[in-house]
């Protein structure tokens, strides 16, 4: 089971005493898709921050490939929230997908041709090449979430994560998201989503994580995204659902 | 050329070398938001700097960088302990600390001008500046850190820059991000410290950041931004010396309202971000939007 993308072993975290997420275990098979579901608090982005060692876990392991995350940072790439960073700093938007590149380049060396190429090819991928020299601060949000995307497309992961990136999008950027969400997965990369829209979870997973502090329900979407398992993550508080959207 | 004007030679360049690592670094810590950073270490190292001098007895940069470091450090770990005990949030912790130390700084300033002959001693100089005070081994110390702050920034340019945009991204790509953090901190603190005599505890921080916003106006490249706040920051540096040298003034005072001229200049008439030319796109624009509504309207009519 360990030689699974992502395995995650009862993991516990605590903020200032409180706990944020509890024994939270659940295993990846290779090349799915998965939605993080959960209200807001739940601790999605918590969880992620926690698998990435960028908050301490009070308790549990996190297994990249059978190894621990320590040891394989360089396969998991990360997309962060888009509001987490200031998009007026002086840069372009080919220079922050070049970033993704950083970790490639090593230490004190400058960029070559190929890394340029490549993150040229990246912004291609997202349809952001006509904007590679724009001031990010020029770009709209859904512009800004795909320059992060081609970003994460340049570190050239096998694992991604990737907290909310549908939030605050238009239309053309979620359509662009979801395409490269399925290239992603034909090429066998395996990537963890924060989501918050209910009604596109069908869509859009295989595999769905209802969370809420703890793990709800974890498995494929057809028969774990139910209706009693939803009501459970969110407390009974939802009620707009129409069933096509649910089973159960 | 005789040996004087030799003297005033290295105390410029030594002042051009200040301005532009203070300029290049100045970049970093504006962008990281933490302006106020500078200001902080500034004036809590005047008590790390009176202590120094009332334990040695004299004047010695070394020993008042030195001193100046470890009253810096403490007023930090201060800051932090506050943040983190208290609900008081990190600018008025900063805001408490600053003016608790610079408070002691001064009380122990005006002790020591009443004893030990401390007119005599130079230590004044260190509230407003005095280029004028350099020695040649002040000279060195300056130049020596100056370069090594500036070759550092050259190094590890790329680092900085993704630490300072995304610290959760840098993260995620195995960049090990405390250290670096730690690293750019150190920078900051060392020119700050070591422009303290020229410039002054009260005004060294202006010359971090001042150049920085100015250069911010003029492009939109990291790379430009943190040449050009060097720039500005080595012709503050040497324009305030010069100022100070011919008419007897304090340095710091000089230096600030020169950096101070160049940002004015650049907030009004910059190409791009200028007011002047933010105002007159928006005058065309109203304009074209004018002349349209006056087409449409004749188009009613006929």
């Amino acid at each position: 089971m360990k030689m699974n993308p992502l395995v995650v072993e009862q993991m516990t975290v605590a903020y200032d005493r409180q706990l944020v997420l509890e024994d939270v275990s659940f295993f990846i098979p290779k090349g799915k898709l998965v939605g993080v579901i959960g209200p807001n608090g739940a601790g999605k982005s918590t969880l992620m921050k926690a698998m990435l060692n960028f908050i301490p876990r009070m308790h549990g392991h996190v297994f990249v490939y059978g190894q621990p995350y320590e040891k394989q940072r360089h396969l998991v790439g990360y997309v962060p929230q888009r509001n987490s960073v200031d998009w007026d700093f002086p840069t372009n938007a080919l220079d922050v997908v070049l970033m993704g590149r950083y970790g490639h380049i090593g230490l004190w060396k400058r960029p070559k041709k190929e890394d340029v190429d490549m993150a040229m090819q990246c912004l291609d991928k997202v349809g952001m090449l006509p904007y590679a020299k724009r001031q990010i601060s020029q770009l709209s949000g859904g512009q800004q979430q795909r320059v992060f995307l081609a970003r994460a497309l340049a570190q050239d992961a096998s694992i991604y994560f990737m907290d909310e990136p549908f939030v605050g999008v238009d239309a053309a950027t979620e359509k662009a998201i979801v395409q490269l969400l399925n290239e992603l997965k034909t090429r066998g990369k395996t990537v963890l989503v924060v989501h918050h829209d209910l009604q596109t979870v069908r869509d859009y997973f295989d595999y769905v994580l209802l969370l809420n502090k703890r793990v709800i329900a974890f498995g494929e979407t057809e028969s774990v995204f139910t209706y009693d398992h939803i009501q459970k993550t969110y407390g009974g508080k939802v009620t707009f659902l129409s069933s096509t959207h649910i089973v159960g | 050329m005789n040996r004087m004007d030799i003297n005033v030679q290295w105390v410029f360049t030594s002042m051009a070398l200040l301005g532009l690592a203070s300029g290049m670094i100045g970049t970093f810590a504006l962008l990281k938001k933490q302006s106020l950073i500078g200001d902080a270490m500034a004036h809590a190292a005047l008590p790390g700097i009176c202590i120094a001098f009332l334990l040695y007895g004299q004047k010695s940069l070394l020993l008042f960088l030195i001193g100046a470091a470890c009253s810096g450090y403490i007023a930090t770990i201060c800051i932090q302990f506050i943040v983190k005990h208290t609900r008081v949030k990190e600018d008025a912790a900063i805001g408490i600390v600053l003016s608790v130390f610079f408070g002691l700084g001064i009380v122990l300033l005006t002790w020591i001008n009443q004893h030990e002959g401390g007119n005599q001693s130079g230590i004044h100089d260190f509230l407003f500046g005095k280029a004028a005070s350099l020695t040649g081994s002040d000279v060195n110390v300056l130049t020596v850190t100056a370069v090594t702050v500036i070759i550092m920034i050259l190094i590890f340019f790329k680092e900085f820059k993704i630490i300072t945009f995304d610290r959760a991204f840098a993260q995620g790509i195995g960049i090990s991000v405390s250290l670096l953090n730690g690293v750019l901190m150190f920078l900051i603190v060392s020119v700050v410290v070591i422009g303290l005599q020229a410039v002054g505890v009260v005004l060294m921080s202006a010359l971090l950041i001042t150049p920085a916003l100015a250069a911010r106006y003029w492009t939109e490249k990291l790379e430009w931004m943190t040449l050009l706040a060097g720039g500005f920051g080595a012709l503050s540096g040497v324009a305030g010396a010069y100022i100070s040298l011919i008419a007897y003034a304090p340095t710091g005072p000089l230096v600030i309202i020169f950096a101070t001229m160049l940002f004015i200049f650049s907030f009004l008439f910059a190409p791009k971000r200028g007011l002047c030319s933010k105002m007159i796109r928006r005058h065309i624009e109203r304009k074209k939007l004018q002349s349209q509504q006056l087409m449409y309207k004749r188009g009613e009519q006929l």
